[in-house]
């Protein structure tokens, strides 16, 4: 369990994350990035955002 | 040792709200439904009117005037009938349930303003407790009168109670709420005063139609101000859907708060709540609060997205306004005040896809 850099919700993650791991927030949906092992640390991970009004 | 069921009656059942507590009711595992009543449709079958209902119920309506006495009265009559008629309604039951507007409103000079005419029973209106589990669960465990909220009220009180209870706002709140069809009920069309407003909710007039029906000044918004304490303006507009409400409420963020400041409020407030669910996210199908995916079910979910830079921040809720709207939060009192688990009968999750 770690907690989620965009809105501090809990974040699941298997027993031995691998860096370059997608996990995602159980809360807010975010797609997190495991960009170190040890320690643990979790960065956003990049996405394409919902545009209806073009 | 076996408990009797409780047993219900329901006042206005041939409506879409009656036919709501009908279904939820007769699911219940607690409840027997002894009476619906409808003067119009009086001796026909309850499943003319609520065709779902087909195979589960021989109930027939029953004029109001032959109610006997029951357990719990369920009240879905129309506002300003409901209110001439209490005094009988309230020897027919040791506990009334109304989903009208009559007894929402503390002060009746509030209750003229808004809905044009002066209260019958001034006095009784202090008698009744505010039916919203999520804000008054403790007043309605011995609560013999209970009075629902509207659906859209229902859904801005709880989106905006986090926003009252913890600060967050500075200034005039902006409700802008999106209703389906059936929150006219199913009187619309031909009940419109003088028939002209009647016409408006023809499918030829309403499909497709984004119809901006109170762009200022809805009769909820007084029942928002009483729940919430806040400065709220509130209007609404009629979109293509049958159920369903959103509100939309904008804000200016009070000195200090920011999103975190904002996500906390909503998550202290609502832990534990079984019928609210936070819904902020970044990624999936639906990242806000949409009424599409809670038909038939008695969540209402809240979320909120910040603008930092520019202090505001939008407060976004939906649920069925049938259902959490009205009749299952209904029934959720009615388990809170027999002191049943709060979900009984209604555990149904929704539609998806729908």
């Amino acid at each position: 369990m770690a907690s989620c850099p965009e809105c501090e919700g809990t974040v699941v993650l298997t027993e031995r994350p691998q860096v370059s791991e997608i996990v995602e927030c159980s809360e807010c949906a975010t797609e997190l990035e495991v960009v170190a092992a040890e320690p643990l640390t979790l960065a956003l991970a990049p996405e394409v955002e919902e545009d209806w009004g073009e | 040792m076996t408990c009797a069921p409780t047993t219900v009656a329901i006042v206005g059942a041939s409506g879409y709200i009656g036919g709501e507590l009908l279904r939820i009711l007769l699911g219940h595992p607690l409840v027997e439904v002894a009476a619906a009543t409808s003067d119009r449709f009086a001796g026909r079958r309850v499943d003319g009117r609520h065709p779902n209902l087909r195979g589960l119920t021989d109930l027939t309506f029953l004029p109001v005037d032959r109610l006997r006495t029951y357990d719990v009265l369920f009240l879905a009559a129309p506002h300003r009938e409901t209110m001439r008629r209490i005094p009988y309604f309230l020897r027919r039951a040791g506990c009334v349930i109304d989903l009208s507007a009559d007894f929402r409103l503390r002060d009746p000079a509030v209750y003229a303003k808004y809905y044009g005419v002066p209260h019958a029973e001034p006095a009784l209106l202090a008698t009744f407790r505010r039916g919203l589990p999520e804000l008054w669960r403790d007043e309605l465990r011995t609560a013999d009168r209970i009075s629902v909220p509207g659906c859209m009220a229902a859904a801005a009180i709880i989106s905006l109670a986090p926003v009252a209870d913890y600060g967050l706002a500075a200034g005039v709140v902006t409700v802008d709420a999106r209703t389906g069809s059936s929150g006219s009920g199913t009187t619309a069309v031909m009940t419109g005063p003088g028939g002209r407003a009647g016409a408006a909710h023809l499918h030829a007039e309403r499909s497709g139609a984004l119809r901006v029906f109170a762009p200022t000044g809805h009769r909820h918004e007084a029942e928002i101000i009483q729940a919430t304490g806040l400065s709220v303006r509130m209007g609404a507009t009629g979109v293509e859907a049958v159920r369903g409400v959103q509100v939309v409420c904008t804000f200016a963020l009070a000195a200090g708060v920011d999103e975190q400041a904002v996500r906390g409020a909503f998550r202290k407030r609502y832990a534990g709540e079984p019928f609210v669910r936070i819904v902020a996210q970044r990624r999936g199908l639906y990242r806000y609060p949409e009424p599409k995916i809670l038909s038939g079910s008695n969540f209402c979910d809240v979320g909120f997205a910040v603008d930092e830079q520019a202090g505001r921040a939008t407060v976004i809720g939906a649920l069925d306004n049938l259902v959490k709207g009205g009749a299952g939060n209904a029934v959720q009192c009615l388990n809170v005040r027999l002191g049943w688990p709060e979900r009984t009968g209604l555990e149904f999750p929704g539609l998806h896809p729908n």
